[in-house]
């Protein structure tokens, strides 16, 4: 097993003639089962054509309708993004992986009260990973985004970071001493976003086949803390944690429209202390953190 | 992106938000060509940074003459300001803000910002007006209310009321409360920006109510759809380097450590920073390169570092992923030796082609030295400038 995504999970692209969405697309079908997985994407002004054996598609709802895809990932740029999300949370999907960089913030708080309203009403929920992510891989499995496929191994450990680089340098360490992986999931590096480092720690405390996490996160927001005071009531799971930024300073984006230090409670410190108050066997040394993990089995 | 205060105003006014009368000046001629326009007996001579604690630092003064106006003007003009949010160098005043005076009776504070965890727009009131917030957040939090508003419905009549009447705005004025925070809350909308801060927010002896301040950041992501704001940027409040590392695509920022770093990823990159000092230095810099790094924007990395005097060493860590190690080896022996490179520098490289980008800085006859891990990358630096 592994979260969210399998070996049989079919995927919808969205923005697939894009030079960035067929430059991933490539790379996704020529991972594990990519190619039985990569079955439909979506323009309205191709609809009707076929990219790399990939039939086009006028709409997310149609794709998902023909092809039986339950899961999308949108390369869109930025200024339509939100308007892709939104429409596969319409077209009633499991879950949408945002890539895309440099969304405007008010459209993702648009989109994301747009989504908690039609939840709230009985609608279908529909997840969101992103924006701003390098997506998910269940390793020998499927991958879903712009990770490299070839430092992973297939495993039982879990990662989940908000940075992309982070999240391989999470991988590679694993790899590189025997640990594979169960799922990596890169959540993403802007303010407003989906899952959320708490969400994804629940999904890997129930799944069987994960036995232990690496969860990284960065200076600024509350994310990191309210997963961690969760973990410390529910996860039975050993964790590592990393927070990026002890040397940021306060009131500087660093890189990230989310990395910015706004009040006392979001730098690295204190939510250092917080997740090792909550049980997490913390390091400030990210070159250890697949050792540590290793030490806990 | 921060603009002005006056600019801010300008913003405020747009909407329907209240200010003062004020006209931005700068030269001290035209600082008192702008109080003869204004009229009347008492000016506010406001120097113009993107750096709050102003008044503190003294660059805000009451003038009760025209003569005043001149004498404060020569003052804060030119002078190199020094607040709580400068750094110690402070920063040099070019523009300047004459306001007329106002009759305040009681001071409030208002801000409208997004909040992470509800995903909703927060309006903060607070009725301890012109004090630093963050002090007032700590000290006596219960001082500080928010409502937070839907984007799909926007600020209603009663949240903004519950503020209004939370902070003590008196009765005859409450309904005058509720459309300045409406309005702020449609301006805080319609520009995309990330902070609108009115402190302070004054009750007149008039009973009317008025934004004294302005305070603006936007969100950079949304920037392409406001060519207005976009022409509100003065790059004199900018670090030059932060500006010349934003036409290459690179994100970078000047800190006071003596280790350069390039790195692709901006979690990478400050757990690269931590690894620094973790080790007993710290770093020079912030400096992402992004996915797709070439050889030019690898040349013009190590210029930008290297341009401040601190660097003593560098350190570059990449994983490659979609970029592959031998690109970037290729752009470093580049750049080292078009930049006549003369400080030690540490080279770690992971993923993508790790063996071929290794090769490459071994071939090339400079004395790089390799890492394998992070950890190793940051001793060796930290050893080499000491």
């Amino acid at each position: 097993m592994s979260i969210y995504i399998n070996k049989d999970t079919k995927v919808i692209t969205q923005g697939i003639t894009g030079k960035t969405g067929q430059f991933h697309t490539e790379k996704c079908q020529e991972y594990a089962n990519g190619k039985n997985c990569f079955v439909a994407g979506v323009n309205p002004k191709k609809a009707g054509e076929t990219i790399f054996n990939i039939p086009i598609f006028g709409s997310v709802k149609e794709a998902a309708k023909e092809t039986g895809a339950t899961v999308s990932v949108i390369y869109v740029p930025p200024a339509g993004a939100a308007d892709a999300i939104w429409e596969a949370v319409e077209a009633d999907l499991d879950l949408a992986i945002c890539i895309t960089e440099g969304i405007p913030v008010r459209d993702m708080l648009n989109v994301r009260n747009k989504m908690k309203a039609k939840e709230a009403k009985g609608g279908k929920k529909t997840l969101l990973l992103g924006p701003n992510c390098p997506g998910l891989i269940t390793p020998d499995e499927i991958k879903i985004g712009i990770m490299p496929g070839h430092i992973h191994r297939k495993g039982r450990i879990g990662v989940v970071s908000r940075s992309g680089t982070l999240t391989y340098e999470a991988v590679a360490q694993l790899t590189e001493i025997g640990l594979g992986q169960s799922s990596a999931v890169g959540i993403g590096g802007d303010p407003i976003n989906g899952l959320k480092h708490i969400d994804v720690m629940k999904a890997f405390n129930d799944d069987p086949d994960t036995d232990a996490v690496i969860m990284i996160g960065e200076i600024g927001g509350p994310d990191e803390a309210e997963a961690a005071v969760w973990c410390k009531a529910n996860m039975k799971k050993p964790i590592v944690g990393f927070i990026a930024g002890v040397t940021a300073p306060p009131g500087k984006r660093m890189g990230h429209a989310g990395a910015l230090i706004s009040g006392g409670a979001d730098t690295a410190d204190a939510k250092l202390a917080i997740m090792e108050e909550c049980g997490f066997k913390v390091t400030r040394n990210p070159s250890e953190m697949a050792k540590l993990l290793k030490a806990m089995l | 992106m921060k603009i002005h205060e006056y600019q801010g105003k300008e913003l405020l006014k747009k909407f329907g938000v209240t200010v003062p009368k004020g006209i931005p000046c700068f030269s001290v001629d035209e600082a008192v060509k702008a109080a003869e326009t204004l009229g009347g007996k008492v000016w506010v001579v406001k120097a113009q940074i993107h750096a709050g604690g102003r008044g503190k630092g003294g660059g805000v003064k009451v003038a009760k003459s025209l003569d005043e106006v001149r004498t404060y003007a020569g003052q804060i003009l030119g002078m190199q300001l020094i607040t709580h949010q400068t750094g110690p160098e402070g920063q040099k005043v070019n523009r300047l803000l004459i306001e007329e005076g106002a009759d305040i009776k009681k001071e409030y504070y208002l801000a409208a910002l997004t909040d992470r965890a509800t995903q909703k727009v927060a309006l903060m009131a607070s009725s301890e007006g012109g004090m630093d917030i963050e002090e007032v957040a700590h000290a006596t939090p219960e001082k500080i209310l928010k409502e937070f508003a839907d984007p799909l419905i926007g600020l209603t009549d009663q949240q903004a009321l519950n503020l209004a009447k939370g902070i003590g705005v008196p009765e005859a004025s409450q309904a005058d409360a509720v459309e300045q925070i409406k309005k702020l809350y449609t301006c805080y909308m319609e520009t995309d920006a990330s902070l609108a801060e009115i402190n302070p927010l004054i009750l007149q002896g008039d009973g009317k109510i008025k934004a004294l301040d302005a305070k603006f950041n936007f969100d950079s992501n949304a920037l392409f759809r406001h060519p207005e704001i976009v022409a509100y940027r003065d790059l004199d409040e900018e670090n030059a380097d932060e500006i010349e590392a934003s036409k290459f695509d690179l994100a970078y920022i000047s800190l006071d450590g003596n280790i350069g770093c390039l790195v692709n990823g901006a979690g990478l990159a400050m757990a690269t920073m931590d690894t620094i000092k973790l080790f007993g230095a710290e770093p020079a810099n912030f400096l992402d390169v992004g996915g797709g790094a070439t050889t030019e924007k690898v040349t013009e990395a190590f210029k930008i570092m290297l341009k401040n005097p601190k660097v003593k060493g560098i350190l570059v860590n990449i994983f490659g992923g979609i970029m592959k190690c031998d690109t970037i080896a290729n752009g470093v022996v580049t750049a080292a030796k078009e930049t006549h490179l003369s400080v030690p520098l540490v080279v770690r490289m992971k993923g993508t082609n790790e063996d071929l980008g290794k090769k490459i800085l071994a071939e090339s006859g400079l004395p790089i030295i390799t890492a394998d891990s992070m950890a190793e990358a940051a001793t060796k630096i930290v050893a080499a400038v000491k």
